[in-house]
């Protein structure tokens, strides 16, 4: 299926080759990311999804291709010009990859520290705020991730994502390993904050609940393409083998109701 | 609209109006802060104050937070600051915000007399605490050993080769060249000095006691412990961070036996293979300093060690070596598998791995020494 260019992209992926050894993990890939909207990422496992989100974030390089992100073309650019991008989006990774070292404040207080000369009174003040947006406790900020509960952890990974008010936030499962009470309200808190930030969230899922309530758009990856792209009403019409399954299996039954 | 944010300060009769404008983003925190202090200071100069922020042109967490503090601060009585002008857009960031509470304090720790010997008490039960530990991995590694010989198929056999090949194969090159180089400058220092006696042979009797005795095996243990033991320690450590030593214990295995006791063993059996090389190293490196800086010959070198010690020294030197590895590995473990959830106690661990494991090897050896010097060896 051929990817429509949108004007107002954030996220500009162009014919995207990934290669680890012999193994073609993407293979001319395309994908848009609209301002302002909730981008779902599926695709069976192993495809590749956590692949292409580290990809755009230039952890893994790529063979060939083109990636822009907030119109900055990531391999033409300076250093300095780079350190801008990533200052302006935020990544909740998989794991959560909380400073283990660091208490909660001081994790999320660790961006604003580094970028931001602003008192010690305000990092504060806005660590709980950030605390209070994501649903937890001012209690918790001096306690250290290994002291955290699983969905606890997420939810400071989140956090730390927002530290820097990014206009865009790059989630990697972020509904994984939480019970279905704890990934619905996860998705809600994606909702509201991509409602009262005016974030662009690109998030990785196999959550079928979360794409029904929190995407915005859908895109499915599979043999290192994006096979379909759309709302999920065209996903559910899809005659794709792989989407009927996935869409119409007895979990997505049992989520439609 | 775009440029600085400012707050301007407009009367309005007995009120006043404080018109934020500009983007109101984390960018600007900095200048957003300062601004903001200034302004709290009108409380209570007018009796009606509100924030307008209809010329807002965008407004983030920072933001709405900065003029939240400001409203909170310039309300005061029964008189509470109004904001107006706020879009449908960031009424509910807005929201937010004003559900935010002050922030807890940090507990910072004080710096006190008591505090400084309560450490030192602390440090000193510590020290009790380590030796049961230490006992306590003795133990629990004999009873694993216990068991695998009753049992002999439990025995993990490609696991203990494997470790035998990092910890004594893999260390070879390092070794070998280290006690080399050591036993040059034993023998180039020996030389000189006993040059001044007329006493040049007799550094061969030094190097043979020596190396044989005393610093073959310990420094071999010494760089064993560096380089074997702070990896064991890492190992276990973050096996442990990962809950991977809990996930064995659930299937049933013991994870001494499983990841302890093949350490151990590899570790037993390699220490006195690499003290042997190394002492040999060591005697070659001596003996051609001897003949190149000395002057004198292989032959004269060779009758004069074959003289000089006995199959004793040797023995003594390599009676050591397993106990020593014992004690590393033991330490090792002990420290590896008392790592805690984070990244800096794991450094920690296979710090105090490596300092302790050097320790209890240097506190072996002078046990060595009293004891094969009252048996007269």
């Amino acid at each position: 299926m051929e990817v429509q260019p949108i004007s107002d992209a954030i996220i500009r992926v162009r014919d995207i080759t990934v290669q680890f050894g012999r193994t073609r993990v993407l293979d001319g890939l395309d994908l848009d990311v609209k301002r302002g909207e909730i981008l779902g990422f599926v695709g069976p496992s192993g495809a590749g999804k956590s692949v292409l989100t580290r990809t755009i974030i230039g952890l893994v390089p790529k063979v060939s291709g083109r990636i822009e992100v907030f119109g900055v073309d990531l391999d033409a650019a300076s250093a300095g010009e780079r350190r801008r991008v990533e200052r302006r989006w935020g990544v909740l990774f998989q794991q959560g990859a909380l400073f283990s070292s660091l208490t909660v404040r001081q994790n999320i207080q660790f961006p604003v520290r580094e970028y931001l000369k602003v008192s010690q009174r305000l990092l504060d003040e806005i660590m709980v705020a950030k605390l209070v947006m994501v649903g937890l406790k001012p209690e918790v900020a001096d306690r250290y991730p290994s002291e955290l509960s699983g969905g606890m952890i997420k939810r400071v990974a989140l956090a730390r994502a927002l530290a820097l008010d990014p206009e865009l936030v790059f989630l990697d499962e972020p509904t994984s390993g939480l019970d279905p009470i704890g990934a619905g309200e996860f998705d809600e808190l994606v909702r509201t904050l991509q409602r009262t930030l005016g974030l662009t969230v690109f998030m990785v899922t196999h959550d079928l609940d979360s794409l029904y309530t929190a995407c915005d758009r859908i895109a499915v990856l599979g043999n290192g393409k994006i096979i379909a792209a759309g709302s999920i009403a065209d996903m559910q019409a899809s005659q794709h083998p792989w989407l009927r399954q996935y869409f119409h299996g007895k979990r997505a039954r049992a989520v439609i109701g | 609209m775009n440029g600085d944010p400012t707050l301007e300060r407009i009367a309005q009769g007995e009120g006043l109006a404080l018109c934020a404008a500009g983007p109101w983003t984390a960018r600007f925190a900095p200048v957003l802060e300062r601004m903001v202090a200034d302004a709290e200071k009108l409380r209570g100069t007018r009796p009606d104050i509100f924030i307008d922020v209809s010329q807002v042109s965008k407004l983030d967490t920072f933001g709405a937070w900065l003029i939240e503090r400001l409203r909170r601060s310039l309300s005061h009585g029964g008189a509470e600051a109004m904001i107006a002008g706020l879009s449908e857009n960031y009424s509910s960031l807005v929201d937010e915000v004003r559900r935010v509470k002050e922030a807890p304090e940090v507990e910072t720790s004080s710096v006190s007399l008591t505090a400084m010997l309560d450490q030192i008490g602390r440090v000193v039960v510590g020290i009790g605490g380590t030796i049961i530990g230490l006992v306590d991995m003795l133990g629990a590694v004999l009873a694993a050993s216990g068991h695998v010989l009753i049992r002999p198929r439990s025995f993990r056999l490609t696991s203990t080769i494997h470790h035998l090949e990092q910890v004594c194969w893999r260390a070879v090159p390092i070794v070998v060249l280290i006690t080399f180089l050591i036993g040059c400058i034993i023998s180039q220092q020996g030389i000189f000095h006993f040059r001044r006696f007329g006493a040049d042979i007799f550094v061969v009797d030094m190097l043979g006691v020596l190396v044989l005795r005393e610093i073959g095996v310990l420094l071999v243990a010494i760089m064993v412990a560096g380089r074997s033991g702070s990896a064991y320690t890492a190992e276990l450590g973050s096996m442990k961070m990962r809950e991977e030593i809990d996930a064995l214990r659930t299937m049933g295995f013991d994870p001494i036996e499983v990841l302890v006791l093949p350490r151990m063993l590899a570790l037993v059996l390699a220490l006195p293979i690499l003290a042997f090389l190394g002492a040999m190293a060591a005697l070659y490196g001596g003996g051609l300093v001897a003949w190149l800086y000395g002057g004198v010959d292989p032959e004269a070198f060779l009758l004069r060690l074959r003289d000089a010690i006995s199959i004793d020294h040797f023995i003594v030197g390599l009676v050591k070596a397993p106990v020593m590895a014992a004690v590393i590995g033991i330490v090792a473990c002990v420290e590896g598998l008392a790592v805690q959830g984070s990244a800096e106690s794991l450094g920690q661990h296979t710090t105090s791995s490596v300092v302790k494991g050097i320790f209890f090897v240097i506190v072996m050896d002078g046990v060595f020494a009293i004891f094969f010097a009252s048996i007269g060896m």
